[in-house]
């Protein structure tokens, strides 16, 4: 008998006392299935709270500079120039960019901009100090932000080796409060990267340390009226 | 379970050794008070606990009642995702079959986001057996791998450590095992981190196979979840060629909707925050980013006899958050290691003796390692009932009886050691199912009440030996009650 059959042959024995309608609520396609949504309660929040756009976006602000990261804010004229000042911050440098981020993003700033190609290995992107992405979306009560591979965020790598990440973040376009919003809103088919504040450990003494393998500096720029 | 810590000694001896350890238990209880303490403001910052904690709950327990047809829809969407699953039904096999896809990939090193799952099969020992390195790339894993040492928290591994501890062990075995720690290290943590840091990202630029486990897999869309913090798990689960995850069966969730309950709950009930810095999700593979080839193996290991015991099975809805850990007074003074498995604390309590039996001393020991306080099932995300399950426990213990291993049912003989209390609790149910003798014995018990002894004799003497016996009182309530009000209630 294969290991397979072994294992589901144990866990049907198992259930021997769970009553069985034959027809257990496995979805059958991706989405919605009514059974199962029927067999758990999800009387929990959707939102926590009642904000508007601004506060909501606020929130963002306030719970990302919580963990760490640096929001910037910025309309789509300043962005440009907001990208600039934080690269120049860095001193010269490579930066790294995803192929379909918007190239006014870069149009002020002048650094020497590499290119995320399959042949590039890690060690080539290990030399590289920044990189700028775009993202799928942010959410508010978590101060996360989310990226999912998208022409303007790249390979999940990119966001990864080099040590100082920019990301920019469209607002309020791009802001959902809460993670059951988020989750409504992201493709599961795709490789999703959720990054809420730097790279942290509290493995020594509970004492939080910022930046172990992932980027140590992360920004993040909202972009918008709001 | 496999025997990963083969030889420990029952929990009573384990612990009483680690209570007379001064600095284990200054660093034991200044982490597990300073993690508690966040926890509790971390979810009161969320109104919707109880409902979020109530979902989860359901989430699991409806998975378990259908794990069969859920194992099947998982196979199905990885497998349509571009992964191969592969079924191991104890660790021997989940060890064979990584370290065959290991050695068909030609590489002699692999590195390990940190899994539960790997380490209780003894995965690293069993891959160094077949010549293959496997490097863990968790800073508290690292600790604990350099400095040859056990795990002793689910979440923080090396919480028994302390900075300076850290230091010496960086000092002393980096350089065997790859860059050597900087000159002149200090025991911050930022600098530790750092040594730590370098000493890892050459292994992560090289790596061609990644070993992870998961906090979750969706049986909807095949998509497995990894939540860290250290940016460790992304280096593993994207920068090598292969990915290769071992992941218990227990750890599905119906649809991608569902992980909205628990990434709101573990996070909070672990770390204490928000949300934790990383998350990924991947389903099978994608082209031009990530491994090309990505292997999914099932583990069992004990898993589906755990499911067949109607009361013990809850305990298969541990999402792993540790929170149960960082509240529990027993584990705050015994430290992780006296619980002789990688599940340490009132959950491991529970699972080992579950997933192992209770054939050994220690794995018998574990349901007694508990004051039964309850603050465990007040934390524990997706309310496991961990005070019930160790009675229950407990009983089969005592008395023996039907229990599943490997599949069969078996009858458990009582266990050695237990026949006092077994004797005492048949007295105990004839006394009280015979009022006559049950007053004769109160009445001689009170009028002899100056001659009883203020220690117990024989294996009592290790409970009287640090608590006061309860003198007896000099009239037996229910002789005071007829005594004073006829037996009738005159509040009427």
């Amino acid at each position: 008998m294969s290991s397979r059959d072994l294992i589901l042959g144990r866990v049907r024995r198992a259930l021997a006392d769970v009553p069985r309608d034959g027809t257990p609520p496995v979805p059958e396609q991706s989405g919605r299935d009514l059974r199962y949504e029927q067999a758990v309660d999800r009387s929990y929040l959707r939102e926590h709270g009642a904000r508007s756009l601004a506060e909501t976006v606020d929130l963002l602000a306030e719970n990302l500079a919580d963990y760490r990261a640096v929001v910037h804010r910025a309309t789509e004229e300043e962005l440009p120039y907001v990208v600039m000042r934080l690269l120049a911050e860095r001193g010269p440098q490579y930066v790294l960019v995803p192929p379909g981020l918007p190239p006014e993003w870069m149009s002020a700033a002048d650094p020497t901009r590499v290119h995320d190609r399959a042949v590039s290995t890690p060690g080539e992107l290990d030399k590289v100090t920044s990189v700028v992405t775009g993202c799928a979306l942010a959410i508010a009560e978590t101060g996360t932000i989310v990226l999912d591979g998208g022409p303007d965020q790249g390979r999940r790598r990119i966001t990864l080796i080099p040590d100082h990440h920019i990301c920019v973040v469209r607002v309020p376009g791009q802001v959902v409060a809460s993670v059951p919003q988020a989750m409504e809103r992201l493709d599961p088919t795709r490789p999703l990267t959720w990054i809420s504040g730097p790279s942290a450990t509290s493995d020594i003494e509970l004492d939080r340390v910022e930046g172990v393998h992932g980027p140590r500096t992360l920004e993040v720029v909202l972009v918008g009226e709001v | 379970m496999s025997g990963t810590f083969v030889g420990m000694p029952a929990f009573p001896k384990a612990a009483h050794e680690a209570v007379n350890n001064p600095t284990l238990r200054g660093n034991l209880r200044h982490a597990t008070h300073t993690i508690r303490t966040k926890r509790a403001k971390a979810v009161a910052e969320v109104s919707d606990w109880a409902e979020l904690r109530e979902a989860g709950k359901r989430i699991k327990d409806h998975t378990l009642r259908h794990l069969d047809g859920y194992l099947v829809r998982l196979e199905e969407s990885v497998t349509a995702a571009g992964g191969v699953v592969h079924w191991a039904a104890d660790a021997e096999e989940a060890n064979r079959i990584v370290t065959e896809l290991v050695r068909a990939t030609g590489e002699r090193e692999v590195v390990k986001v940190k899994s539960m799952a790997t380490q209780e099969i003894g995965l690293n020992e069993a891959l160094e057996a077949a010549g293959i390195h496997a490097y863990e790339t968790d800073l508290a894993e690292l600790i604990v791998q350099l400095g040859k040492d056990r795990p002793s928290h689910i979440l923080v591994p090396a919480i028994h450590r302390n900075r300076g501890e850290i230091r010496d062990i960086f000092v002393r075995e980096m350089g065997a095992w790859g860059r050597a720690a900087p000159e002149g290290l200090t025991d911050s943590p930022a600098e530790l981190a750092e040594a730590a840091r370098l000493h890892l990202r050459e292994k992560f630029l090289r790596a061609k196979v990644g070993i992870s486990g998961a906090n979750f897999m969706v049986a909807e869309t095949g998509t497995l979840v990894v939540v860290e913090s250290e940016g460790n798990g992304r280096m593993c689960l994207t920068l090598p060629e292969t990915l290769i995850s071992v992941v218990g069966i227990e750890k599905i969730v119906p649809t991608w909707r569902d992980l909205e309950v628990f990434l709101q709950t573990l996070p909070r009930s672990s770390t204490a925050e928000r949300m934790n810095p990383y998350t990924s999700m991947w389903t099978g593979t994608t082209d031009g980013d990530g491994p090309r080839a990505f292997h999914l193996v099932l583990l069992d290991n004990g898993r589906t006899d755990t499911l067949a015991d109607e009361v013990g099975r809850q305990a298969l809805r541990c999402i792993r958050c540790s929170a149960c850990l960082n509240v529990c007074p027993v584990y705050e003074r015994a430290g992780g290691h006296a619980y002789g498995s990688v599940y340490p604390g009132p959950i491991g309590a529970i699972l080992s003796p579950q997933l192992r039996g209770t054939a050994s001393e220690i794995d018998a020991s574990l349901p007694y390692a508990s004051s039964l306080c309850g603050a465990c099932y007040e934390v524990c995300p997706v309310a496991i009932d961990i005070p019930e399950v160790l009675v229950h426990l407990r009983e089969r213990i005592a008395q023996g009886g039907r229990a599943t291993r490997d599949g069969n049912t078996v009858v458990l003989k009582p266990a050695k050691g237990h026949a006092a209390e077994r004797a005492a609790m048949r007295a105990a149910r004839w006394a009280f199912s015979h009022p006559g003798a049950l007053g004769a014995g109160q009445r001689l018990a009170s009028r002899t009440r100056r001659f009883h002894p203020r220690t117990l004799p024989g294996p009592g003497r290790a409970w009287s030996g640090t608590r006061d016996l309860p003198t007896v009182p000099a009239e037996p309530f229910r002789e005071w009650w007829q005594r004073t009000r006829g037996g009738k209630d005159t509040t009427k």
